[in-house]
């Protein structure tokens, strides 16, 4: 039964825990919860049915300190138990947290394939490009190049672009963001979460102990640009972008959204977009789900019966065993 | 008339020419004549060409395994026959294709009876009376060769139409009649043949014959379906992988039960998918073989160290590595039990027959809920691909255990915030080592679960004394359910309480070791017992160790290398097994192997004997 009224309005506060978290001083990970509880509030999301699920790495630790139903799991498997739980209970809303490490790196194949799926979900990537918890190795979104202060030697292998990969997988809601922009962090897990469908959200956030390149000062820099001086960091919305599909229908919108936002998520140049690249509303996989199994139009997986009150287990097997019968 | 009560009979033929179908009629016509049936499918991995053949044993009574010995083999094409003729018994007849299939060009006994069939002529016959092309109608040689088939064990050509009927139903029904026409042109055929009314081995009319209707002819894995799908399994993941997923397919056969079959992109992704679906409340299963079974090391300690309800089935294959795909092994006993690192409170069942695959799949549910933890079940591909025809399972008074779910307060208000916030301990250390399990989405009862050591609420910690509370409470759950588990599901032992010989096995060796045993008894006066053993972890030492130590002579019988089984034993009870009789070609142990092997251990006491036999 999903809750419809409160008896009174959910506040942030109320989505902490009495844990303090063991990140380092001035680690991006404070502003993604504080965000996410602010998101979660601004929903007013009930926590008894809202599902946090992590990986492994210092983001993994995340569900510990939100008072809301939490599973951190194994390396890089966010999303299959976000999946999983998501299918079995479509009442819960969940939403998967991870590293760049955890999501991009061991969990690869799985981000993927999240992406094909559609399963209504939010998923938000922590994005340091270092293994931090292992004390700062490069994790796959760390450009080919660069040497932090934690590397013995420059990377030599490429950064992945997490958001182009997301669209060719076939997220339906593709958001970059970052850690110390708490208004803009807030907003967009709000837009995710209300998203029906895959929904990614990376957020760039400095780890001020083993990345030296991105810190809070770098995202601050000013650039000169043609002569003037502009922000490194801006928003897609202020020269009118707009990534969001108005009818799925249409394939030359659909085309010319997607080439767009490929253009605009690209890292390429030193400035450094935020907001929504590309939303698309499609069948979710829960909504085709229940075209091949008619049955979840009038029953959550969770809750088709199988037994009685006497505990007798219920189920009618003749439509599978008869076929079987000589 | 007098005949025979016991018979083999092998078709084969290219992979993707219906062998597996020709066979079914057989078993299906068979059954529906009145007698019992046991047939096993041996096949490549491989799409389409390669050898592949099926042997079904058809008895006057029910019927376990399969024989070595052919007493009739049908063919349609050249390859079957050179590689199976000479395991025709003498007497016995070859079925065969005088285009393709030169007789005195194959090894075989001189007195095999030779019953040449000209398949493109009925196929043509059938072209010219039904108006279709003849390579429409190529299919039918598999029809044909049954009917044939039939003819000479002196079965009623009335037994194909009735499993054509069953087979054929819905959009497919129209197929009867063409087919029934073409068999019935096939069993005439037959009888234009020298020889074939004294054929030795006709079969007698069956002596009781249950009433039409009364019986299932099934395979393993749809046993094992059935049980998934009684006990409430609602979620099952899976990666492609044989045999495992021929179950899989089956559930995904049936959308009216509302299960979620999700094919993921790997075992991981299975295997946390299903832990995480079990999270809720559902009963999630994936199923894997061997290979696929590695790759859900790691999830299966996350179920174990944040006491999750899951149940994975491992249906075990030749290995290691992709080893033998298509072919079986029991060589994933001793993983399934230790697989993975440091200790996870583990149930493992391995199930015999098709009634305990169906039961021990039912029961996988209710220990993975009421111990909450993971559930190994451990079939063979010997028993995931044979067929038997068994009296149907008894589904009708069994019981659904959740164990202990954690349900709001009774006097929770709809929508109360401050009492919908609470957090709950979901980790108490109980003297059980059983705690109440809230499910997502409950109010009031919110906690954590995490791969780390944990407090009782399920947050993190490194604790030594949590540490131990937490760790010793998992494993006690074991102790639990080795004493609840009832001792009738963890072994049993078979025959007399004194023996000359004990048997010792897991698994599908079930079968070919109980019909083994009355051979042994009937023909060479030898008596044997048979201790079965089901319940792999926690293992049943204490009823193990009485009944060997009680024994005159033991030997384990395995379908592996290293005998996994010997090795638990000696492990949980110190006891050393003299005799081990293995065998790791990829094909399963046979009663008449069963019976060998047995006397060669009876009479030269011999230590270890490895059985070789089929293609």
């Amino acid at each position: 039964m999903v809750t419809k009224t409160l008896d009174q309005p959910l506040k942030a506060a109320q989505y902490k825990t009495e844990l303090h978290p063991d990140w380092c001083p001035g680690c991006g990970d404070f502003g993604i919860i504080n965000a996410i509880q602010q998101s979660l509030a601004e929903l007013q999301m009930p926590p008894w049915e809202t599902y946090l699920i992590s990986g492994v790495g210092c983001s993994g630790k995340t569900p510990h300190y939100i008072n809301v139903y939490g599973s951190h799991t194994l390396h890089g498997r966010s999303l299959p138990y976000a999946l999983g739980a998501k299918l079995a209970n479509p009442k819960l809303t969940v939403v998967a947290a991870g590293g760049d490490g955890d999501g991009y790196g061991i969990g690869a194949g799985h981000f993927m394939h999240a992406g094909r799926r559609n399963v209504d979900l939010t998923y938000v990537v922590f994005d340091n490009e270092v293994y931090g918890l292992t004390k700062g190795q490069a994790s796959p979104t760390l450009k080919i190049g660069e040497q932090p202060k934690s590397l013995p030697l420059p990377h030599i292998s490429q950064g992945v672009d997490p958001l182009a990969l997301a669209l060719t997988s076939g997220y339906t809601f593709i958001a970059r963001s970052y850690a110390y922009d708490a208004k803009h962090l807030k907003n967009t897990l709000c837009a995710a979460i209300q998203h029906k469908g895959m929904a990614l959200v990376n957020v760039l956030q400095p780890c001020p102990t083993y990345n030296d390149l991105r810190t809070k000062e770098f995202f601050a820099e000013t650039l000169e640009q043609d002569g003037f001086q502009v922000p490194r960091v801006y928003y897609l919305t202020e020269d009118g972008y707009d990534g969001q599909v108005k009818n799925p229908q249409d394939t030359q919108e659909v085309n010319q959204k997607r080439q767009a936002a490929f253009e605009r998520m690209s890292r390429i140049e030193d400035r450094v977009a935020l907001g929504v690249f590309y939303q698309i509303q499609l069948p979710t996989y829960d909504e085709l789900l229940k075209k091949n199994l008619p049955l979840l139009n009038q029953y959550a997986p969770v809750d088709i019966p199988y037994f009685d009150q006497d505990m007798n287990a219920t189920t009618d097997l003749s439509s599978a065993q008869d076929a079987f019968v000589v | 008339m007098s005949g025979k009560t016991d018979i083999s009979w092998m078709i084969g033929g290219p992979q993707g020419s219906g062998v597996d179908s020709s066979a079914t009629l057989f078993s299906r016509a068979m059954t529906a004549a009145g007698y019992w049936i046991f047939g096993k499918r041996e096949y490549h991995s491989n799409i389409k060409g390669k050898h592949s053949y099926f042997q079904v044993r058809v008895k006057n009574e029910p019927v376990l395994s399969n024989v070595d010995p052919v007493h009739l083999l049908a063919t349609f094409e050249s390859t079957t026959a050179e590689i199976h003729a000479h395991e025709i018994v003498d007497g016995g007849a070859l079925i065969y294709d005088p285009k393709v299939t030169k007789p005195e060009e194959l090894e075989m006994s001189k007195s095999v009876v030779l019953f040449p069939l000209n398949y493109d002529e009925l196929i043509q016959q059938m072209a010219d009376e039904t108006g279709q092309h003849v390579t429409k109608l190529a299919i039918m040689k598999n029809v044909i060769s049954v009917a044939a088939s039939l003819a000479l064990l002196g079965v009623d050509l009335s037994a194909i139409e009735d499993a054509l009927k069953g087979l054929f139903t819905g959009r497919r029904a129209k197929l009867v009649q063409s087919n029934v026409q073409v068999a019935k042109k096939a069993y005439d055929a037959i009888m234009q043949v020298a020889g074939w009314d004294t054929f030795a081995f006709k079969m007698a009319a069956p002596t009781n014959p249950p009433a039409k209707g009364s019986r299932l002819v099934i395979n393993g894995a749809a046993s094992c379906g059935l049980g998934k799908l009684k006990a409430g399994c609602r979620f099952q993941t899976y990666y492609s992988i044989t045999p495992a997923v021929d179950e899989c397919i089956f559930l995904e056969e049936h959308p009216e039960f509302g299960t979620v079959v999700f094919q993921a992109e790997d075992e991981l992704a299975a295997v946390n998918m299903a832990i995480s679906a079990g999270t809720t409340g559902i009963r999630a299963s994936t199923s894997t073989s061997g290979p696929g079974f590695c790759l859900m090391a790691e999830g299966l300690g996350w179920a174990g160290i944040s006491e999750v309800p899951v149940v994975v089935f491992d249906y075990q294959r030749g290995g290691p590595s992709t080893g033998l795909p298509t072919r079986n092994e029991q060589g994933d006993l001793l993983f399934a039990i230790f697989g993975g690192h440091s200790d996870v409170p583990k149930i493992v069942i391995s199930p015999g027959d098709m009634h305990e695959a169906f039961e021990d799949s039912f029961n996988a549910f209710n220990f993975a809920d009421r111990y909450q933890t993971l559930v190994v079940v451990l079939p063979e591909k010997q028993l995931a691909n044979s067929t038997q025809s068994i009296v149907p399972f008894d589904d009708k008074a069994l019981k659904i255990d959740r164990g202990q779910i954690v349900e709001a307060d009774k006097d929770y208000r709809e929508g109360d915030v401050e009492r919908g916030i609470q957090k709950y301990p979901r980790y108490q250390v109980t003297e059980s080592g059983v705690s109440p399990r809230p499910l997502p989405g409950t109010p009031g009862k919110i906690f954590w679960m995490t791969g780390d050591e944990h407090t009782e609420f399920g947050h993190i910690t490194e604790k030594p004394e949590i540490r131990m509370a937490q760790h010793e409470k998992r494993m006690r759950k074991l102790d639990l359910a080795a004493k609840e588990i009832p001792l009738d599901l963890q072994y049993k032992l078979y025959g007399p309480e004194n023996a000359d010989l004990t048997i010792v096995s897991w698994g599908a060796n079930k079968g070919p070791i109980l019909d083994g045993m009355k051979v042994l008894s009937s023909e060479h006066k030898l008596t044997v017992n048979f201790l079965h053993i089901r319940l792999m972890c926690p293992f049943p030492a204490d009823g193990v160790a009485k009944i060997l130590k009680n024994a005159k002579r033991v030997l384990t019988m395995e379908s592996n290398f290293s005998g996994q089984l010997a090795q638990l034993i000696t492990m949980r009870t110190g006891i050393q097994i003299p005799h081990q009789v293995v065998k790791y070609t990829g094909r399963p142990i046979s009663e008449t192997e069963v019976v060998a092997a047995s006397l060669k251990v009876h009479q030269e006491k011999t230590e270890r004997v490895v059985l070789t036999y089929g293609h």
